[in-house]
């Protein structure tokens, strides 16, 4: 009965301890909570992997220079799993329990819309790393997003296409949602570009052999090029695959795989891809009057020196995402959220690592399809085509 | 294997004062939110524990049913304009249909058959969710409408007067989704005390045997099928109109484990034991969000040691230990133990 | 025409040997206890993934798998002993359930040892892609069919040849007989985890410069596995690398002729069709049942 009793003190001096520890910080300087949903594990853990390391990161740096309007940030982050309704529940969370001024997250569409009811009902501003058309539009007040979307990542193959003198195309995708909504966009607007998607294949996000549709695209007849819409490790796949096969078309990528990671997996197979990608990719071979250039440079330089590994496509949407809120709550003065919301509707020529965000009340993504830079892989190294 | 109730207490009514007292004790929104999404997953499992404890069938794929239903009540409400009620007997008459399509053959069969059609099945079900985007939304999604019955709509977001007073949605659809488990509940007991329940049990003991005494064991089998692909049908149709957005997990492979995974871990045949299981294992997630990195193998350490160490579940595990500690000599026969 | 239907069967022929070394594990598994371990995908995942690793350490490769293999093998034995033999007296779907916590597990021990990347093996010849009548092969297929091949026969000649083979039939078909005739049943399926864990290592090394390897690959190579062996018919050898070819063969064929979309549905469908029609499986056993 004693030793019980005596864990039951410690138990009580444990939590006056834990009480207190969370009640002093409060007497000082009242930090601004930022809360955070990503999919760092799980089929999607390619986007949210980078983008939790990146908010962490900066979110210590920002700290360490005094924070943002004399208080420091709270970063609060959640692991959905690629789960959207896990997603739905912290996003939850976040509102009603930690009560955050500020949502960033979630990592992928589906993740990101199954909390906007309650961002909307809520009214707190969320800025979203995911690429699909329908987050911002139509404009949902307190729904913001950094990607550009999926859209112009097809306008800007499309018309690279076109200026080749192609006009009938093979399109790959993959049956996860960045690669279901990247089909439906492309196969949209291709008809813009006098383009005809002949041969349309699918693969599963967990697939290990596409052989068998590239080898059906290969044998459609008028097929002049060959465009993959997907991300993870399948669009890697695919690549080596082409290459395998020996098919000789020239072969397109998405923004999905705008990661030097993707040469490492493809290897020589990739030689020869083109895709269009943030300037993330090539910081080096920008012109000096880029106004991009020092803050790719500068991101790209402190992820791999922080973390050791290739810098990605995906933890620039989260830089931008922690950029943006911070540019708001600055030009707000205070991190209320309707006066954040407002602020963040009014940037203006913002440099971000994906490009210059333009926002309005009619759009909250912000970004020009110039944003995406056309690359070719040669000799293994990304090459900035135009 | 424990096929009676283990409790002596009269079940019911304490688990309707727990459910009325649990507001009280839930410190905000997202409290009472995860009560009532665990609420109506529990109800899913008191149905599939008919199967599993009761039926001695495994089910690997009553997350398609539960996605059935959730997506039908999604589409035929918000695509075809139908009201609730309608969509979701709907839902749940398709349900029924597939599962005694799929059933009547394989359960003919002994052994463990229906597990695997089931996961085929279920499987299928999935990679058709995932697909038809035209019908579904596809891997991103369906925003789904709010709950209206009798015209009425009933929101998390809004408030509504109830006898004078002033009551939020999030509470009246955590009191909807309280009364369904209890329904749920009650409904299980019932069947499990029913000539089918006994009928079953028999089938559980030795179905050979049962046979042979005249039991027309694959009908009963069918039947408790049926019922709990039902009810699966049923909490997922409300499930989609209270989260208000579904995506194709809901109906995929991995929530169905989570499903059965929630029946074993709480105790089989323990119609309690299977709602404290959905408890724990709903809120695992969000209880191991501190371990970070480390929350995946939290996750499977917890789920690998309590099913080591308490292989029979947790609530008939626990009231054994209960009834140990009693002083008194074993004045219960220790019934139904092998 | 030829060459266009000669390069899906290579494709899935090669896929196929892969599931058929996975299928092989759940049946010795299964066979030995009854129980669906669904931990075995997760030993393709430690096969790749250790052997990458090794690799990255300056390991040569014959070294690196042998070294993979052993550590799964460590593993499948640390299954049976730490998880399963402690609960023998549970139910079938308990053990299963802990099989599922053991694969949970041994996804997230990888995830924070391995990270969450995918990565690359190089082809084990250095000439990548044969031609044969139209149709390009990786030479890694060839690897794959070899080896998995050469497991085949292995355990065939175990199970026919030797003693301790012929225990671990004897306690598939009757334990509590087994038992008096002094086989120690507990020790069989330490024995027959191992093999699982060894075969699935294998699977999971050998595909591993087609497929890509990373900590959670296991999930659907396990489930496929998993598919191919109830298509065979849950206890069959034979069976299972025969609903592993034929698995991988219609995945393949769907993909190319009819539908990508639907290409993963098949495997399901074939096993639906299979239950409706030849409920034992294509070679599932055909025993009376005890009272």
């Amino acid at each position: 009965m004693v030793t019980k009793n005596r864990s039951v003190y410690r138990a009580v001096l444990l939590i006056l301890v834990l009480i207190c520890s969370m009640v002093v910080p409060v007497m000082a300087a009242e930090p601004i909570r930022i809360g955070a949903f990503v999919s760092a594990t799980g089929p999607a853990s390619f986007l949210g992997d980078p983008e939790l390391k990146t908010l962490e990161m900066y979110v210590e740096k920002i700290n360490a220079q005094g924070g943002v309007i004399g208080r420091p940030l709270r970063l609060i982050h959640y692991d959905d799993g690629g789960n959207a309704n896990e997603a739905r529940n912290f996003a939850n969370r976040l509102l009603r329990s930690d009560r955050v001024d500020l949502i960033i997250g979630g990592s992928t569409t589906g993740t990101t819309m199954a909390a906007v009811p309650l961002v909307e009902r809520a009214g707190r501003p969320m800025i979203s790393m995911a690429g699909a058309l329908v987050i911002t539009e139509p404009v949902r007040p307190w729904v913001f997003k950094t990607p550009q979307s999926d859209r112009m990542a097809a306008e800007r193959v499309l018309a690279d296409m076109q200026s080749r003198g192609i006009t009938g195309i093979g399109l790959i995708s993959g049956t996860d949602g960045f690669g279901r909504s990247g089909r439906e966009q492309t196969l949209a607007v291709a008809a813009d570009f006098g383009i005809q998607v002949l041969a349309d294949q699918t693969y599963g996000p967990q697939d290990t052999d596409m052989t068998a549709q590239l080898t059906r695209i290969r044998n459609t007849p008028g097929v002049e090029a060959v465009f993959n819409f997907g991300f993870g490790q399948g669009p890697a796949i695919v690549t080596r695959n082409y290459a395998h096969l020996g098919i000789e078309l020239p072969f397109y990528q998405s923004h999905g795989v705008a990661s030097d990671r993707f040469l490492d997996l493809a290897g020589s197979a990739a030689e020869g891809v083109r895709l269009p990608a943030s300037a993330l990719l090539v910081p080096d071979a920008l012109p000096d009057d880029d106004p991009q250039k020092q803050v790719v440079q500068d991101y790209k330089a402190a992820y791999e020196a922080r973390w050791n590994m290739p810098v990605s496509t995906f933890g620039g949407y989260a830089y931008d995402a922690l950029m943006l809120a911070v540019a708001a709550i600055e030009a707000a003065g205070t991190s209320e959220p309707k006066a954040v919301r407002d602020a963040l509707e009014q940037i203006q020529g913002h440099v971000g690592v994906t490009g210059t965000f333009n926002m309005s009340p009619d759009d909250h993504n912000g970004l020009a399809p110039e944003s995406f830079r056309l690359l070719e892989v040669r000799d293994g190294q990304w090459v900035l085509v135009d | 294997m424990a096929l009676r109730l283990p409790e002596r207490v009269p079940g019911l009514p304490v688990l309707a004062l727990v459910l009325l007292l649990l507001p009280l004790f839930l410190g905000n929104e997202f409290h009472l939110d995860i009560a009532t999404q665990i609420a109506l997953i529990a109800a899913t499992v008191v149905g599939l524990n008919l199967l599993v404890g009761y039926g001695g069938q495994v089910s690997l794929g009553h997350a398609a049913f539960f996605g059935m239903g959730a997506y039908a009540s999604a589409i035929l409400t918000g695509t075809y304009g139908w009201t609730s009620i309608p969509a979701l007997v709907c839902g749940a008459l398709l349900v029924a249909l597939l599962a005694w399509t799929l059933g009547r053959p394989i359960l003919r069969l002994k052994g463990h058959y229906l597990s695997m059609a089931t996961l085929g099945m279920g499987i299928i079900i999935a990679i058709v969710i995932n697909n038809e985007g035209w019908l579904t939304g596809g891997p991103d999604g369906l925003a789904v409408e709010p709950l209206t019955v009798m015209g009425a709509e009933l929101s998390i977001f809004d408030h509504y007067s109830l006898l004078g007073l002033e009551v939020s949605g999030a509470l009246l659809w955590y009191g909807l989704a309280a009364l369904l488990l209890l329904l749920a509940v009650w409904i299980a007991q019932n069947l499990v005390d029913s000539p089918i329940g006994r009928a079953l049990r028999a089938v559980h003991g030795s179905e050979v045997a049962a046979r042979v005494v005249g039991v027309d064991t694959s009908h009963y089998k069918l039947l408790i099928f049926v019922i709990s692909a039902v009810y699966a049908s049923v909490m997922g149709s409300f499930y989609a109109h209270y989260t208000g957005f579904i995506t194709p997990q809901v109906a995929s492979f991995e929530h169905s484990i989570e499903l059965i995974t929630m029946v074993v871990l709480g105790g089989m045949a323990s119609t309690y034991g299977v709602i404290l299981g959905a408890v724990l294992l709903m809120l695992l997630p969000q209880l191991l969000t501190d371990f970070q990195d480390y929350e995946m193998m939290m996750f499977g350490l917890i789920l690998m040691l309590t099913m080591i160490f308490m292989p029979k579940g947790l609530l008939p595990t626990l009231s054994e230990a209960v009834r140990r500690l009693r002083p008194r000599p074993a004045s219960a026969p220790a019934s139904g133990q092998e | 025409m030829f060459a266009e239907f000669l390069q899906y069967l290579f494709s899935g022929v090669t896929i196929g040997a892969t599931y058929a070394m996975v299928a092989l594990g759940f049946t010795l598994v299964y066979n030995a206890s009854h129980v669906i371990n669904f931990a075995q995908g997760e030993f393709l995942m430690i096969g790749g993934m250790a052997t990458v690793s090794l690799l990255a350490m300056g390991v040569p490769l014959p070294l690196a798998i042998a070294m993979a293999v052993a550590l799964a093998a460590v593993l499948g034995v640390a299954l049976h002993k730490l998880a399963i033999a402690p609960a023998r007296k549970a139910d079938v779907i308990t053990l299963i359930i802990i099989t599922i916590g053991a694969s949970i597990f041994l996804r997230g021990l990888a995830q924070i040892i391995w990270g969450k990347e995918f990565h690359a093996m190089p082809s084990f010849s250095a000439t990548e892609s044969v031609n044969v009548m139209g149709a390009v092969m990786y030479t890694q297929s060839l690897w794959v069919l070899a080896v998995a091949g050469v497991l085949v026969l292995l355990l065939a000649l175990f199970f026919t040849r030797t003693l301790m083979g012929k225990a671990i039939l004897a306690t598939s078909m009757n334990p509590g007989a087994a038992r008096l005739m002094g086989i120690r049943t507990q020790f069989v399926l330490m024995l027959a985890f191992m093999l699982a864990a060894v075969l699935g290592a294998m699977a999971g090394i050998m595909v591993a410069p087609i497929t890509l390897t990373a900590y959670d690959i296991g999930i659907m190579l396990g489930l496929k596995g998993f598919v191919a062996a109830a298509i065979g018919g849950m206890g069959s050898g034979v069976g299972a690398v025969v609903g592993g070819l034929l698995l991988g063969i219609a995945e393949a064929m769907t993909a190319g002729y009819i539908s990508s979309d639907y290409k993963d549905a098949v495997a399901f469908l074939l096993i639906l069709v299979i239950l409706f029609f030849m409920p034992r499986g294509l070679f599932g056993a055909r025993v009376a049942e005890r009272v």
